[in-house]
């Protein structure tokens, strides 16, 4: 058989930033290489919030693997970084721009689609003189092994194809990792959901109302009591001519407070602070949303097997440096990283060395440091313990917390700003919630002003986007309400009482006792990936081409 | 290989496109015409055999001068190597027959002859279907030595070289729930079924697809159409009149009657939404189709 397998020398999974990098670097070595993306145009699966950093430190940035691509494919450069403390209708603003601009070269915001159309154009020109290229349309389903060993990978569309080296860069969702058993989908607390709208916004506008000139950008973040006690916070970027605005929450946080994510998002949409940008006009784009892993539980500290490497997202390579979300750069760089190591490797006359050799390179070029701060691992156990949250909480919400808060206050937007403190915080409610929240009820002031804005409803957002629809790619395994009923609250196109999204809550009546259940049609699904992760499902892609399709992302 | 594929403007029959007078007529000169949308999948099937064996695709087509943009249509949306027009005033008012003979002594004035010669499954204004079949016909009469067998609903073709053979699945009753696969000897002629559907399982294909589209886009945007399409008149292809355009039509249009629409078999009662008692008889004749 193995003879008549096609066969590249690299096989790159997927083209988001982690893919695009890594087929780049491999091309510019002179390694043939194949790229499988599996939307139909790349770009079409993906959603980030989406500001993309050049970090002095990396040793791959976009823009020195694609020259051009700030130009070309991003939409504008972000200088003003903000963060909003809000209690009520009362906020506290703080600067933040120091902790944004503290190592980076540069930073852009990006809306998905376009980027990673841009970057497959040029990913297809560079690969395709290597012999290789990119294709979308083709999912990837599974590993092919012989003899036990990982030696190609098998599609829905194509015949299986081996390779000498295969980058897993098929993001959070990655069906590769869990293959080859380095990741999985057990614990909510590993994950955060992210949920975003993309706003339609005349360019003229968004510079008068963010005071700002048509070069530059700004962005804001939000955290404090709007979000109804789920621990996370938002955040809205301006693009060429439409803002970015979401919330990132730890998905353990959703399934525990049954929180229905939509609403969130609305919370933010129509708190009064942001009437100051919408004056009360609300397009909305495109809705979406996507897991984002938590490199501080899961980034895999040896992320390959055999001939197979993880890069990014499927590796857990996303950093939330506290509200700051890091992950297409650090993709980026390890796409680059992997790639070398490939080509070392190879040229030792060892190509099976290149993952120990990956491995090395993300500890010795400082990404693991990064992405897993020693610093957290020691103080997590200590102020996540939950006797001494309830010591912090009492304090906070005390005169004496109020009075500190007030003596510190230069003192709080100087920490808010050092990468130091950032990198320890624990993921409490405090963090996230009390603290947040306490200051903007004790330093800030109250927004006047009425958001009267009305986001669409679910049915609304659902019925905007594109589908393709196929088979179920979903299967619930455990139907009982126990096993599988947080999906119904925490999918971000379902919701209690609502018929018109993929998980719903049934009364079953068995041999006279009522029964509930969840039953489940993945027409309007988004594939997130929540509900692997919170229901009993077996969980795949939908096949190349097919499902939902972002045209912003 | 070399394949050649066959195909006519037809009206664009789309929403919005169309025009029809008053009596339902169709107005030619109000609509645009555009390639057979059959033809294009037999494009199609052309251009899968150029994927995976490599050669020269031929796209030829009778008709007036205007058909040079059809040409153009097939090269951007499909592909083709290159364009021909068989057109002539005298070949004008043909049936499938006179068109069969004409568009078979252009396929032997080509340089090289084809392995495959393909053609949609009927047009979207005629709906003979005859023109394919009949062409094969005019070919074997010309060219005794080659007896090339015609293979018609076509839904996939599988081509082996080194046999000289293809493989082709083909629909026996017009649906999907009959298939058959029949292998024929090279040089062949065949009419793909609407259902055909190209099929490219190696990446390499995949790649090599996506260069060919990518070119054929290039190429038909720049393209010349008077210096691009080679032009055949009736002198180049030296036709005998007696045997092509209306002379050489034995089909007799005795006239054309227009369909006359079905007259509505339900009987509609206006109601107004705002009349109460009315609305209540509304939802008295609804109710039996409610469950429970
Ligand atoms: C709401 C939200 C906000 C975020 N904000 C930011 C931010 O501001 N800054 C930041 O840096 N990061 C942010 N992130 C995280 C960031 O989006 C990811 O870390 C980043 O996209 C990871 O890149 P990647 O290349 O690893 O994976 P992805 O970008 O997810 O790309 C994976 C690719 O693989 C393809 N694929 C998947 N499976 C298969 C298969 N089986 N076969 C073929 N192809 C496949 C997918 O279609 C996709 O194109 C955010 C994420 C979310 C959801
Ligand atoms: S069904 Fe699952 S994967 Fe799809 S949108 Fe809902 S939670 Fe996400």
């Amino acid at each position: 058989m193995r003879d008549t397998h096609e066969h590249y020398e690299a096989v790159v999974v997927g083209n988001g930033p982690g893919g695009a990098a890594a087929a780049a670097a491999l091309a510019k070595q002179d390694i043939e290489t194949l790229v499988l993306e599996r939307g139909t145009a790349a770009g079409s699966k993906n959603v980030s919030g989406g500001l993309i950093y050049g970090e002095e430190w990396a040793p791959y940035t976009m823009d020195d693997l694609f020259p051009g691509f700030r130009e070309e494919a991003a939409e504008r450069p972000i200088d003003d970084y903000y963060i909003h403390n809000i209690a009520g209708e009362s906020v506290k603003t703080f600067d933040l721009h120091k902790i944004h601009h503290q190592g980076t070269e540069w930073c852009d915001a990006v809306l998905r689609r376009t980027m990673d159309s841009w970057l497959a154009d040029r990913v297809h020109e560079m690969t395709r003189e290597t012999g290789g290229g990119m294709l979308t349309d083709v999912r990837v389903n599974g590993l092919l092994r012989e003899g036990g060993k990982i030696v190609g990978v098998t599609c829905d569309e194509l015949d299986p194809i081996t390779a000498d080296v295969i980058i897993a860069a098929d993001g959070v969702n990655s069906e590769l990792a869990r293959d080859a058993g380095l990741m999985d989908w057990e614990e909510p607390d590993d994950w955060f959901q992210g949920v975003k709208a993309v706003v339609d916004m005349d360019p003229e506008r968004i510079n008068q109302r963010f005071d700002i000139d048509p070069t530059t950008g700004s962005a804001h973040l939000f955290s404090g009591d709007l979000f109804d006690g789920v621990r996370g916070g938002g955040f809205l970027y301006t693009n060429e001519d439409s803002l970015s605005v979401g919330t990132v929450f730890h998905l353990d946080s959703i399934a525990e407070e049954r929180a229905e994510p939509h609403e969130l998002l609305d919370n933010l949409l129509t708190h009064p602070l942001l009437d100051q940008w919408f004056d009360g006009e609300y397009e909305e784009r495109e809705y979406s949303a996507k897991l984002v892993p938590d490199s501080k539980k899961v980034a895999h500290p040896s992320p390959h097997r055999g001939r197979l490497l993880l890069v990014g997202d499927a590796a857990g390579q996303m950093q939330a440096q506290g509200p700051i979300i890091k992950g297409m750069n650090h993709a980026v760089t390890a796409g680059g990283l992997a790639a070398e190591a490939f080509q070392e490797a190879k040229t030792r006359g060892q190509p099976g060395a290149a993952g120990a050799l990956y491995e090395r390179k993300l500890e010795s070029e400082g990404v693991m440091k990064r992405l897993r701060p020693r610093r957290y691992r020691m103080t997590r156990f200590i102020s996540e313990s939950r006797p001494i949250n309830k010591l912090g909480n009492a304090v906070i919400n005390s005169r004496v917390g109020a009075a500190g808060l007030k003596l510190f206050d230069g003192l709080i937007e100087r920490s808010f700003n050092s990468p130091f403190v950032l990198g320890m915080i624990p993921d409490t409610k405090m963090t996230y919630v009390t603290i947040p929240e306490r200051i903007g009820e004790v330093l800030g002031d109250p927004v006047t002003s009425e958001n009267n804005v009305e986001p669409p409803g679910l049915d609304d957002r659902i019925g905007d986007l594109t589908y393709n629809v196929d088979d179920p790619h979903i299967e619930v395994r455990d139907e009982s309400f126990d096993a599988s009923g947080v999906a119904v609250t925490a999918c971000p196109v379902s919701a209690t009482d609502f018929g018109g999204g993929c998980y719903r809550e049934e009364t079953v009546q068995t041999n006279g006792e009522t029964e509930r259940k969840v039953s489940l049609d993945t027409q309007p699904c988004v594939e997130c990936g929540t509900c692997a992760v919170v229901a009993d499902t077996h969980w795949e892609h939908p096949s190349g081409g097919k499902g939902v399709e972002f045209k912003q992302g | 290989m070399h394949m050649v594929t066959l195909t006519k403007g037809v009206p664009d029959f789309r929403e919005g496109k169309v025009s029809f007078d008053e009596d339902g007529h169709l107005e030619r000169g109000k609509t645009p015409t555009v390639m057979n949308p059959n033809d294009k999948i037999a494009l199609r099937a052309a251009l899968q055999t150029k994927v995976k064996h490599g050669g020269h695709v031929s796209l030829m087509s009778m008709g007036p001068p205007g058909y040079k943009e059809v040409l153009q249509e097939g090269m951007k949306d499909v592909y083709a190597d290159d364009l021909f027009l068989l057109s002539d005033r005298e070949m004008g008012a043909a049936d499938t027959w006179a068109t069969a003979m004409t568009i078979a002594t252009g396929i032997e004035q080509l340089e090289q002859e084809p392995d495959i010669i393909f053609a949609g499954f009927k047009t979207a204004d005629g709906e003979t279907g005859h023109t394919g079949p009949q062409t094969n016909w005019c070919l074997d009469i010309n060219d005794e030595l080659t007896d090339r067998p015609l293979i018609t609903h076509v839904i996939s073709i599988d081509v082996d070289e080194d046999k000289g053979t293809v493989r082709a699945k083909r629909l026996v009753e017009g649906d999907l729930s009959e298939i058959e696969t029949i292998e024929a000897e090279l040089p062949a002629f065949i009419v793909t079924d609407p259902e055909f559907e190209a099929t490219y399982r190696r990446a390499e294909h995949r790649l090599r697809y996506k260069d060919l589209r990518e070119a054929t886009r290039e190429r038909a945007a720049t393209l010349e159409l008077d210096e691009d399409v080679t032009v055949w008149n009736q002198e180049a292809l030296n036709l005998d009149p007696d045997f092509i355009g209306l002379d050489g039509s034995p089909t007799i249009v005795s006239g054309v009657d227009p369909i006359p629409k079905e007259p509505s078999e339900r009987e509609a009662t206006v109601i107004e939404p705002d009349d109460e008692e009315k609305m209540e008889t509304v939802f008295d004749e609804m109710k039996q189709y409610a469950s429970n």
